[in-house]
């Protein structure tokens, strides 16, 4: 791409007639991603559910030790965060940069509260020696261990989109400091919303596998 | 002003804090089903709150609902081949 085009006199200001955006072909881009994604989780829920089927009983009996409060909790946490990122979306649409910029700011602390929470779940599951290959977990049922084995891969994956999410968010929150997202372009910020969506979603499904298996 | 033309929709606070308060509320109804500690309405939940849940954020977080039948067609083709993949896996194992 070519250097941006000094904007001509006549135009309104942060117009740039020389610049090339293509604003449906970015958001079907980021789509294609997002089928990308939900084949790469497809693939796990379907691993999830034939040893669940295999091992019901196991399953069962694991999944009574996860952190109810916790998955819900941080269900909440997450859904909430969705909403305000679409309310960023809203507000910088709206001219209003200063609310687009908060409501950012508060995705990405939500973000941040959900992987805290993680944090103390994962760490009290390794202090009742569940881990992944861990003794205590291998004296254990095959299906508690592909149980706890399913649990951290795939809650660990979704702890790395988060993780992504927010680090992508703070790239946002720059953009929108510097005026790179304004009213009239803002697909960055609208992309990012896409992928934090996908991951809110996967969460959704997440909770009742886990939490709720018991 | 380009995107005012391909992307007409400005929804409100309002709407977005509504759907909001609705995935709150359907996250309750969900672990309220499962601790009742009965199967066939965990099942139910698992079925078709979450779902519901996902069709909430897709259409309206996403923007799907104000998007092209283009979009909409495309989000509808990779759903149905994900349905098509763990359809036939559990069709596979369980006629096995």
């Amino acid at each position: 791409m070519s250097a941006p085009a000094e904007p001509l006199a006549a135009e309104p200001a942060g117009e740039h007639v020389g610049e090339h955006r293509d604003y449906a072909g970015a958001k079907l881009g980021m789509w294609l991603f997002v089928f990308t994604e939900l084949i790469l989780f497809g693939g796990l829920f379907v691993a999830y559910g034939m040893y669940r089927s295999m091992h019901a009983h196991d399953f069962h009996k694991a999944s009574g030790e996860l952190n109810l409060v916790l998955g819900v909790i941080n269900t909440v946490v997450l859904l909430t965060s969705s909403l305000t990122m679409v309310l960023s979306i809203v507000a910088i649409r709206l001219q209003r940069k200063v609310q687009s910029m908060f409501f950012l700011a508060c995705t990405m602390l939500l973000g941040a509260v959900f992987l805290v929470n993680k944090f103390f779940e994962w760490r009290a599951k390794f202090h009742h020696g569940i881990f992944p290959g861990s003794d205590h977990l291998m004296a254990r049922p095959p299906g508690e261990r592909l149980f706890f084995g399913l649990y951290f891969g795939m809650t660990g994956l979704h702890g790395l989109h988060v993780t992504i999410g927010v680090v992508v968010m703070s790239v946002m929150l720059a953009f929108l400091a510097r005026d790179k997202i304004r009213h009239n372009d803002f697909i960055k910020l609208e992309n990012t919303g896409l992928y934090w969506h996908l991951v809110d979603v996967i969460w959704i499904f997440l909770l009742p596998l886990f939490y709720l298996a018991a | 002003m380009q995107h005012e033309a391909e992307s007409p929709h400005i929804v409100g606070y309002a709407t977005f804090i509504k759907v909001w308060i609705a995935l709150v509320l359907l996250t309750g109804l969900l672990v309220g089903l499962s601790i009742t500690h009965r199967p066939n309405l965990a099942l139910l939940g698992l079925l078709v709150i979450t779902p519901t849940k996902a069709s909430l954020v897709f259409f309206y977080f996403m923007h799907l609902k104000y998007e092209s039948a283009a979009l909409k067609y495309m989000v509808a083709v990779a759903i149905a081949v994900l349905i098509i993949f763990i359809g036939l896996t559990f069709s596979d194992y369980l006629f096995r």
